[in-house]
């Protein structure tokens, strides 16, 4: 898919991207468990580490960053998981990757409707 | 010989599962995209279905990067929900229909589709809520699951082509197995939407109902599409519409089609339904 080139505002997660994101997408996929979303808000820095985070990885997670999340190989299946101990649901992370407001991006949607 | 009765197209997304929990369905936001379901759940009731072949994806319950097969079957007697990390409840055990998935499995590597078969196997919101769609109050402990995982996460996955042919050779199976189960398909997900990247939010209205119109009569066009055309034309998650394809193979033969509504938005996406 590679080969047709990128699709503007689109992070395509394919294989190489798997390989980067691993350990990334490994703590989140490990937050379907409660103790382990607990382990995590106890002691963040730690629990990164538990996992083997990349230094890009640690800084977009530390600064709640999605699209940094999204280019140091994260999939948008795990992250989700991430963005609920945030309390964040996906109109939020619309918001966050947007650089709209969750209210913007909620009539964003509404006027996709409206053609 | 086992009986296929028709197949049922609809969106997966949590927030469905999440109002149903809440009990939202009457509210401005939700009563629209909920008014849609009583039809089909006439028509579902009046078949009385035996099985279910659910054609859904999971999104990192069940499956990991450590191993993330292309096409799963269940073959288990129950499959069980979990938490899924941000909130959806969890619901009560499915039936399984262990008989059935094994025939399923035999016609399929027969056929040259070499599937990963699953004897225990979680399954989240991609199949849970249509279940709990069609059977409100969680009352679907009769009707006999059979789940089927579709990778549409991680590229490379199977193409629209193969999802149809995939679906097909399920269809076909279904066909020959020598019992009087009435089975009815399901595809689940879909249509266009994006989750993440700065395009989020991305929705393709004309696109989707393009989608509804072909996936009843001319299915083949849509096999035309690559995974990167439904990236492009239906957003990063729009290659949810392979479930729809592979329900679309399992079927035979010009349809009726009874039933078809689209709202938008609910969460991020048009909600769609095609029975």
């Amino acid at each position: 898919m590679n080969q047709l080139g990128p699709i503007p505002g689109n992070i395509l997660f394919d294989g190489p991207m798997a390989t980067k994101g691993y350990p990334l997408n490994k703590m989140c996929y490990s937050f379907n468990k409660a103790d382990a979303r607990a382990a995590f808000l106890a002691d963040e820095e730690a629990y990164y580490d538990t996992f083997g985070l990349t230094e890009d990885q640690k800084v977009a997670v530390r600064n709640r960053d999605v699209i940094a999340m999204l280019e140091a190989g994260g999939s948008i299946y795990y992250l989700a998981k991430f963005a609920g101990i945030l309390g964040l649901n996906v109109q939020d992370v619309g918001g966050l990757q947007t650089g709209m407001s969750t209210d913007e991006f909620k009539a964003f949607l509404v006027k996709q409707g409206e053609i | 010989m086992a009986k296929i009765l028709g197949g049922i197209a609809t969106s997966h997304i949590p927030a469905i599962g999440v109002a149903m929990d809440k009990g939202l369905e009457q509210t401005p936001y939700w009563k629209s995209f909920f008014d849609a379901y009583p039809p089909v759940r006439e028509w579902l009731y009046a078949q009385e279905a035996d099985v279910a072949v659910i054609f859904y994806n999971d999104h990192g319950l069940e499956f990991f990067h450590d191993r993330k097969p292309t096409f799963a079957i269940g073959a288990a007697a129950q499959y069980e929900n979990a938490d899924e990390g941000w909130g959806i409840a969890e619901i009560p055990p499915v039936t399984g229909e262990t008989e059935l998935s094994w025939h399923i499995v035999n016609e399929l590597v027969e056929n040259e589709f070499d599937i990963t078969v699953c004897q225990e196997m979680k399954v989240d919101h991609g199949l849970t809520v249509p279940l709990t769609l069609m059977w409100p109050g969680h009352k679907y402990g009769h009707i006999k699951v059979i789940p089927v995982a579709i990778n549409c996460e991680r590229h490379p996955m199977p193409k629209p082509s193969r999802c149809f042919d995939f679906g097909k050779a399920i269809g076909d199976a279904i066909r020959s197995y020598a019992g009087d189960q009435k089975v009815v398909v399901f595809g689940t997900g879909g249509l266009s939407h994006q989750l993440d990247g700065q395009r989020a939010g991305f929705i393709n209205k004309p696109f989707d109902s393009y989608c509804m119109d072909k996936i009843v009569d001319e299915p083949e066009e849509l096999t035309k599409l690559s995974n990167y055309d439904l990236v492009e034309k239906a957003g990063s998650q729009g290659v949810e519409l392979n479930m729809w394809l592979a329900m679309r193979g399992a079927l035979q033969g010009k349809l009726t089609e009874l039933h078809r509504s689209y709202h938008l938005p609910i969460s991020n996406t048009g909600l769609a339904c095609n029975c």
